[in-house]
């Protein structure tokens, strides 16, 4: 056990590393920035046609492609491109060399961490950020600023539907549920008829519950961008919400198993679940896991509340390109993330050939994205729909300026009671007191409705 | 230390006059200092300085909104009642009840058997017992994860063959049990090494004493061969204490695969990682990390206080 007696030393050694650096740079929130009068074309021009090398940090695979295009326009600028890791890895390498001083230029940050990042982040309306606003799908865009200022472009976003075989609920004989209420008769038949699982409710996603408050019209978080933020968890919506599942989980209809480890890919391809409720940058997904169920796959929008009213939806993931107001060469970099995910072809490459759903409208409407039939779902225009129901989410949706916590006590408290099949409400109010705690903690006003 | 102490005696047989004595003597103490030196700094930047700043740290708070402030041992005083940190110590009490016998009781006896000299093979199966602890942590982890699996694991596709329920080993009620067998696993031949080095160093005159006097094998193993490696024993019971309370590799990666089941304070150490990676609290977790080398100093000093004392009922005895 040797090697073991080490490792409170080395826990206690990355710690001090970390915090050394936490010393040396700064730790005090500012939202303010020197530099708020707009950039005028002329600066942009010479920064542009200086030589300039910024450092990008991004997940989205063969993002060289893009990066290729813009350094093919702006040649004096050399784009220096790293994957650090995918969400919360990178984000943890993020504040960490924020807090040394060594942050990059620009960081890929998914929407619901923009908050949590937005002291470090450059507004970048006087980049020319609100002159393309107009571009973009209108509910994507308060996602990315808050009290007037932008903290980043879109890249890509993921309005949910919900994905399912449709050869299992052909053979349990049962319609396509439009309804929570159809969805919860028809789960009874799938169980009956054929064994499988409606979907799956993994106990470690609170990202895509969370999309489901927020169709069903919960409000879970929010934050005034300074000092007050407003956590109402366990909200009478939530608790409808949570209810729902807690009769499908203890009836034994969904499955429990938490999504994307291998146990779960194997479910999804052996029909074990027989649907996924999928956000849009599901349907690639699917097809590069379980390549063999296809065809037998359909995309529908979410089942609705009612029958009659509205249609609703919500978001589960996507993110923006952010420049770091520590970034010495701003225009450079703000110009890069505008590029990116504004310039047509860019923002095309990054739709086909790396399957981001883009919120650029020219992109989304094109025909060589709009009109892709995919064959895994049976010659269904799938890009299509999710367009559609991209224009059914509310837009007014917050975050916290601590989802990391949020959401790691998500698995502690719901998720838990989700895999433990025990009571989801009493896990809801659990949820509500820990992210309480924790605000107050951290020096916030809390309000809790 | 032997070969200065070799050539000093070395030095006055051969009747040299004091002075030149020292001068060597000197010569050699700066050559000694010279060779810790490198190991010395290692220490102090990597080890000492990294420790007291933690301490420091430990005495702070900082707050996104607030900044930095010395709250004094407002962090301890918070971590004794902190139910995540208590409940992570007890487990790790069990932990240490449960497992340390089974896995030092499984070394002992193969270290035993071998030590017999009645095992065939014994070489190929001394060896296929240590292999696992060659195995790194993080590769034994994700072979066990997939054994265990719920859906697709061998253990639960052999119970369905079979008719039965699998039980799921990733559940919150199995996984102690579950990272309880990875470690065993995992530990059992690098105690057994020991002991088995510990048996090879006995006289052998001893047993032959013992079998004139007509004992058996069992008799010699437990009145001769348990009591002369008592040390060794009491040596991998103070590592393994260390070890189980400082169980991190493991649950860190089956949260992977089992996110609720382990959370984000399974262990102390696990805990003290996520508050000062995820929840941000460094100051927090650098005052959990000072308890958990407190716990693990006094369980540690109970057992070799108490296996002293009864070492000493034996011989007063």
């Amino acid at each position: 056990m040797r090697s073991k007696a080490t490792r409170t030393a080395v826990t206690l050694g990355s710690i001090a590393a970390i915090s050394t650096l936490l010393l040396t740079g700064c730790t005090a929130p500012s939202a303010s920035s020197s530099s708020d009068t707009p950039v005028t074309q002329a600066e942009i021009t010479k920064a542009m046609n200086t030589p300039t090398t910024i450092t990008v940090w991004s997940w989205v695979p063969n993002f060289s492609t893009e990066v290729k295009q813009f350094e093919a326009k702006y040649p004096k600028i050399t784009v220096k491109l790293s994957n650090v890791g995918q969400g919360l890895p990178e984000y943890t390498k993020l504040r960490t060399a924020i807090k040394a001083g060594q942050g990059p230029d620009v960081a890929q940050i998914e929407y619901q961490y923009i908050p949590s990042f937005q002291s470090d982040l450059q507004n970048l309306v006087p980049y020319g950020a609100d002159k393309i606003k107009a571009d973009y799908v209108s509910s994507i865009w308060g996602q990315v600023s808050k009290n007037g200022a932008v903290y980043g472009i879109p890249q890509d976003f993921g309005p949910m539907g919900n994905l399912y075989r449709s050869d299992i609920l052909k053979k349990a004989g049962v319609t396509p549920p439009a309804t929570w209420a159809e969805y919860a008769t028809a789960a009874q038949t799938i169980k009956d008829k054929t064994g499988s699982y409606i979907s799956d409710m993994p106990g470690n996603d609170p990202g895509q519950f969370v999309g489901l408050l927020w169709q069903a019209g919960g409000r879970p978080f929010g934050y005034d961008g300074k000092k007050t933020v407003t956590v109402n968890i366990d909200s009478a919506v939530d608790q409808k919400v949570a209810t729902y599942w807690n009769t499908l989980i203890q009836k034994g209809l969904v499955a429990v198993d938490p999504d994307f480890d291998n146990d779960w890919y194997q479910g999804l391809a052996s029909g074990k679940y027989a649907g996924w409720l999928g956000a849009a940058w599901g349907p690639v997904f699917l097809q590069g896991t379980v390549a063999k169920t296809s065809g037998l796959w359909t995309a529908s929008p979410l089942p609705q509340y009612s029958a009659t009213g509205a249609q609703t939806s919500s978001f589960w993931g996507g993110s923006a390109d952010s420049v770091l107001n520590s970034s010495k060469n701003k225009i450079a970099a703000a110009e890069f993330t505008k590029f990116v995910n504004h310039d047509s072809t860019s923002s095309l490459t990054l739709a086909t050939k790396q399957s981001l759903f883009p919120p650029l409208k020219a992109t989304l409407a094109s025909p060589a994205f709009s009109g892709q039939k995919s064959d895994f779902f049976g010659g269904q225009t799938v890009n299509a729909l999710y367009n559609t129901i991209s224009g059914t989410v509310d837009p007014n949706f917050q975050w916290l300026p601590y989802m990391d916590y949020a959401y790691s006590s998500f698995n502690n408290t719901l998720g838990k009671a989700i895999a433990d099949k025990t009571d989801l409400l009493a896990g809801l109010k659990a949820w509500q007191a820990q992210v309480v705690a924790y605000g107050k903690q951290q020096g916030f006003t809390v309000k809790t409705n | 230390m032997s070969s200065a102490v070799a050539s000093k005696t070395a030095a006055a047989a051969s009747g040299h006059p004091p002075r030149r004595r020292n001068e060597s003597r000197r010569n050699q103490t700066v050559a000694a200092y010279a060779l810790i030196l490198p190991f010395v700094i290692v220490f102090l930047a990597m080890l000492v300085v990294p420790l007291v700043y933690s301490g420091v740290l430990s005495f702070f708070r900082t707050q996104i909104v607030g900044g930095t402030v010395f709250v004094g041992l407002s962090n301890y005083v918070q971590a004794v009642t902190d139910p995540l940190f208590l409940g992570g110590v007890g487990r790790m009490g069990l932990f240490l009840v449960i497992q340390v016998p089974i896995m030092l009781i499984f070394a002992l006896f193969f270290a035993l058997a071998l030590d017999s000299g009645r095992v065939r093979a014994a070489k190929f199966i001394r060896l296929a017992i240590f292999v696992p602890y060659a195995v790194p942590a993080v590769v034994a982890t994700l072979l066990w994860g997939y054994i265990y699996g719920s859906n697709f694991g061998p253990i639960t596709q052999v119970i369905s063959a079979l008719g039965l329920q699998a039980p799921n080993l990733l559940s919150s009620n199995l996984v102690l049990g579950s990272i309880m067998n990875i470690v065993t696993w995992e530990f059992v031949g690098y105690n057994m090494i020991i002991l088995f080095s510990a048996l090879r160093s006995i006289p052998t005159e001893l047993y032959d004493a013992a079998q004139v006097d007509g004992a058996g094998q069992w008799r010699i193993a437990w009145s001769v061969k348990i009591p002369a490696i008592r040390p060794a024993i009491l040596l991998t019971v103070i590592f393994s204490i260390i070890g189980s309370f400082q169980l991190f590799s493991e649950p860190q990666l089956l949260y992977n695969l089992a996110p609720n089941a382990i959370g984000t304070a399974f262990s102390p150490n696990l805990y003290a990682y996520n508050l000062a990676f995820i929840n941000q609290n460094i100051n927090y977790a650098a005052a959990i990390a000072f308890l958990l080398g407190l716990v693990i100093m006094i369980v540690s000093y109970i057992v070799q206080l108490t296996a002293q004392r009864r070492e000493r009922e034996q011989g007063a005895a």
